[in-house]
């Protein structure tokens, strides 16, 4: 039953991968980019990483994916004229390909395969596969813990000096000088003679 | 015959492999070529996770989750860099990338 699960969550894996590489339209490679990381959750399920599924769901799914899918919109590009000439690169990709598959295969083969045994435990001394990550993520793992903060901190900030854009001409509230402001700053007292204007 | 670790290794190098071809396949496209990479990274969790899980240890999880913090921050620097690089140039074509080439 197992098996089969997971026959059908890697033959959707792979062609929704090879979708998503091939697709004419960016939006759709991120449509199928989505469907690849839900089925790679499925897999972790699988086998009873069921934190690291709903995060993959969570980070991927819910921000990676729409990041994506906001910039693809965003950018007005033409995008045909981007896949043009596409099909000249397939040979070369395409030996690269089957250069790293058969390296893979000669790594794995060479001392006759792994030993694979059948029984997997993804919750090693823990009921759940949470609270075993918990029992290990805020203690012996805090200070990566807190360096993968820090690196979020970093990329945060250098997106947004990245993207900020001064613009030059636009009328802002300049809350500082409105309350500084007095009377004698804008008015001025003008002995109008009668008959006349100013 | 019940599930083991070379299922989850094999299909880990499968979208590798992909992922790769993918970079090469779409030169020109820079957001696919992000895409690609994010398969990448995928692959590398698939692999971590299945070695923790198939060896009975936790510390591959807290790796694959680190490598998650890594993959989203890429991503969004990368895409940051494309929309100013959009908004100077009006285009986001790689091969003019190497203007500023000496």
């Amino acid at each position: 039953m197992e098996l089969i699960a997971f026959y059908i969550f890697a033959a959707i894996v792979t062609v929704s991968a090879l979708a998503v590489i091939m697709a004419k339209n960016p939006v759709h490679s991120v449509l199928w980019l989505i469907l690849t990381f839900f089925t790679a959750a499925g897999l972790f399920v699988l086998i009873g990483a069921e934190f690291l599924a709903m995060l993959l769901v969570v980070v991927y799914v819910g921000a990676v994916a729409v990041l994506f899918l906001f910039v693809v919109m965003m950018l007005d590009v033409d995008f045909v004229e981007l896949k043009q000439g596409t099909l000249r690169y397939w040979p070369f990709a395409g030996l690269i390909g089957l250069a790293f598959i058969a390296e893979i295969a000669l790594a794995s083969f060479a001392r006759g395969g792994a030993a694979a045994t059948a029984n997997f435990d993804a919750s090693p001394g823990a009921e759940t596969n949470t609270e075993a990550i918990g029992q290990v993520m805020y203690t012996d793992y805090f200070l990566l813990f807190q360096m993968a903060g820090l690196v979020l901190l970093v990329a945060m900030i250098g997106a947004i000096v990245l993207t900020l854009r001064e613009r030059p001409g636009v009328k802002r509230q300049n809350i500082a000088r409105q309350t500084s402001r007095r009377r004698e700053d804008s008015t001025e007292k003008v002995a109008v003679e009668p008959g006349r204007g100013i | 015959m019940d599930l083991t670790i070379n299922h989850f290794l094999t299909i880990s190098a499968i979208l590798f492999t992909i992922g790769v071809v993918g970079i090469f396949v779409n030169r020109k496209n820079i957001i696919v070529i992000l895409m690609a990479i994010e398969l990448i990274l995928l692959s590398v969790n698939i692999n971590l996770v299945a070695f923790a899980v198939f060896t009975g240890t936790i510390a591959g999880q807290i790796f694959a989750m680190l490598v998650l913090t890594v993959a989203a921050a890429e991503a969004a620097v990368g895409l940051a860099i494309l929309v100013v690089y959009f908004r100077n140039r009006g285009d986001i074509a790689v091969e003019s990338v190497d203007l500023m080439k000496g």
